[in-house]
């Protein structure tokens, strides 16, 4: 697939021309002293050097709340898969790495159409980072830069953007750019500058280990002190799931119309952080402490998850929990670098 | 099955199966004998579980009770919420959403030639009669059956009749007990360990299979333990909250395993290290 160049008033006057089309464009946009994902009306409103998003693009991939079925009462119950086409503009390599993942575990053995719709009507714009937000730590987790997932990517060298179509879909879009010209070594030098940069430079917490150290780190972690330490503290709010882009357990609920004749299934985000999400029938809840509840979550990225998709650690380092905790206890490289001081690295 | 799928089934989607027999086992279980809307084949095998539901209420993760062998599906459900209260009103000719089968299943084809003993505590019944009725369906593959029951009080007691007929049986052998006395109950009192020493001679070399509350599980193990029966010829049969059934949401999660895939029946010795487990 083709490597390019194009300006970026170039670029600027391509995303005008897509919101002008049928597809949805969401795109990165400031909103108040931060950024977020949102659909994109001004081609002047989308901010490529954004540091970090509120919430991670998982939104688009695996919505808040989606419907799954319409059902008439007590009834029969039909398919719902609704999916617009969209683009996606401006994700970051850790958001990027976070979807593929997602991609894997929700087509792994039982294929989940209602996902698997939505992100094959999905067109993923990804982009390098320009601006390290306070508590990215991406470096750490080799997820700084992406190789795989995006249709395009994205790399700012100055004054034009390096524009590397991955797919068939991405190469459709940049036939639709004016003034595209094949990359020249200099501009590949410069991505790779940038690129290379990043690799090291995304890293405000330093994890002192090897990511992939981390599910072998985790088997002899179980007892540890630091979960009650950490635990104490912990409001059972769920914010570091909300915010966490590879989070992705759900709940799944009834609505009833107001005729009480039909409605539908719907699922929506759920965290394992939140007191009740282990409790089962006659109420007898299998995660009651605090403690077990904030291990599991940190069990869940270093060792479950990775368990089913290869090893790939199911944290990427995006920084978004260790900003949103209010008693800042959610980052996880404090956890299992606290974790290594007493357990030696094998 | 829907045009945008590339042809791939939706996994959330129930099929309708019709009730064709109800009654209560007891004050809160209900026994229902369901068929098939479509008449489509219903493949599963013993230990399994299906996501029942009610449009507008909800769905639950219920045990299949009944047996291959047997035509229809049979479920036992507790009055315990919203969902079980609603199914509890249902009446022959109506409808249940059903999604399945799912889920781990009992050795049955591995403890062919062995012996087998069931170990059922109280519901746990519910789930250890479709492999209890599969093996009795299918005699000769199996060696020495024993059933024990262990139920809280005398009037809880499940399946009466059927433990009777079963009690019954010369190639089988059954032993039943209640924690509480009562006056209408000359048999053993205690709980279903107070049996175990009982069967010591039945226990070396079968495969065990044990289903009951969780707090069943801590005393049931460490008496298998005396009994000094290898932990890889232990089965448990666990309960979590498997909401999707299909390995994705997370619900039913203990430490790596998911209840739903991986089990809901696991070997014992894949299990004596989790620590959530039991």
């Amino acid at each position: 697939m083709s490597v390019s160049t194009v300006t970026k008033e170039q670029f600027r006057q391509f995303v005008s021309s897509l919101i002008g089309s049928a597809q949805t464009v969401v795109g990165v946009q400031a909103k108040h002293d931060k950024f977020a994902f949102g659909e994109l009306k001004n081609a002047d409103d989308l901010r490529l050097d954004y540091d970090v998003t509120i919430l991670s693009p998982r939104k688009y991939v695996l919505p808040p709340k989606e419907t799954l079925l319409s059902f008439k009462v007590g009834g029969d119950s039909q398919s719902v898969q609704e999916s617009e086409k969209m683009i996606l503009l401006g994700v970051h390599p850790y958001d990027m790495v976070a979807i593929n993942q997602m991609d894997e575990l929700f087509s792994q053995g039982e294929y989940d159409t209602h996902y698997m719709n939505r992100r094959n009507n999905i067109t993923i714009i990804a982009c390098d980072v320009v601006t390290a937000s306070e508590n990215v730590f991406a470096s750490s987790m080799n997820t700084a830069t992406v190789d795989t997932g995006f249709d395009i990517l994205l790399t700012d060298i100055g004054d034009a953007y390096v524009v590397e179509a991955a797919t068939d879909k991405g190469e459709v879009l940049v036939k639709m750019m004016t003034g595209v010209k094949s990359a020249a070594d200099g501009d590949l030098s410069k991505r790779k500058a940038v690129q290379d940069k990043n690799k090291t430079g995304l890293n405000k917490h330093v994890l002192q280990c090897k990511p992939s150290y981390l599910p072998t780190l985790l088997e002899k972690a179980y007892d540890h002190p630091v979960w009650e330490e950490k635990a104490r503290l912990c409001y059972s709010c769920g914010s570091c799931n909300q915010v966490c882009p590879t989070c992705y357990c759900f709940d799944v609920q009834d609505e009833v119309d107001w005729n009480l004749e039909t409605g539908r299934r719907t699922r929506a985000w759920d965290g394992c952080l939140l007191e009740n999400f282990a409790t089962v029938a006659g109420n007898h809840n299998f995660r009651k402490h605090r403690e077990d509840r904030f291990r599991h979550r940190m069990y869940r990225k270093g060792k479950y998850v990775p368990s089913k998709i290869g090893g790939q650690i199911a944290c990427v380092g995006c920084g978004r929990c260790v900003s949103a905790c209010t008693s800042h206890i959610a980052n996880p490289v404090d956890v299992y670098n606290r974790i290594m001081e007493q357990t030696e690295i094998g | 099955m829907c045009e945008c799928c590339n042809g791939k089934k939706d996994i959330y989607l129930p099929e309708l199966w019709t009730v064709t027999k109800r009654r209560m086992l007891n004050g809160t279980e209900l026994f229902l004998h369901l068929e098939k809307d479509s008449g489509d084949a219903f493949e599963y095998t013993p230990g399994q579980f299906v996501e029942v539901s009610v449009a507008g209420i909800g769905e639950a993760p219920i045990s299949i009770s009944s047996s291959p062998t047997q035509k229809g599906l049979e479920l036992v459900v507790r009055k315990v919420g919203n969902l079980t209260k609603v199914i509890h009103k249902l009446e022959a000719g109506d409808k249940l959403g059903i999604r399945g089968p799912y889920g781990s299943t009992y050795p049955v084809a591995e403890s062919k030639g062995k012996d087998l003993v069931f170990i059922c505590g109280g519901i746990g019944l519910v789930p250890q009669r479709s492999f209890i009725r599969y093996a009795l369906d299918n005699r000769q593959d199996y060696g020495n059956i024993t059933v024990l029951l262990g139920t809280k009080c005398h009037d809880m007691r499940l399946f009466r009749e059927e433990t009777a007929m079963w009690e019954e049986r010369k190639d089988m052998l059954v032993m039943e007990t209640i924690d509480e006395a009562h006056e209408c109950w000359n048999g053993n009192v205690g709980v279903v360990t107070t049996l175990i020493p009982k069967i010591e001679n039945n226990l070396p070399k079968a495969q065990v299979l044990v289903c009951g509350p969780p707090i069943m599980y801590k005393f049931v193990l460490m008496a298998l333990a005396e009994a000094e029966v290898p932990e890889d010829h232990i089965y448990v049969n666990l309960e979590r909250r498997m909401k999707c059934g299909v390995g994705k949401c997370g619900h039913c999660q203990i430490n790596e395993h998911y209840v739903c895939q991986d089990g809901p029946v696991f070997r014992y010795s894949d299990l004596a290290n989790v620590p959530e487990a039991i």
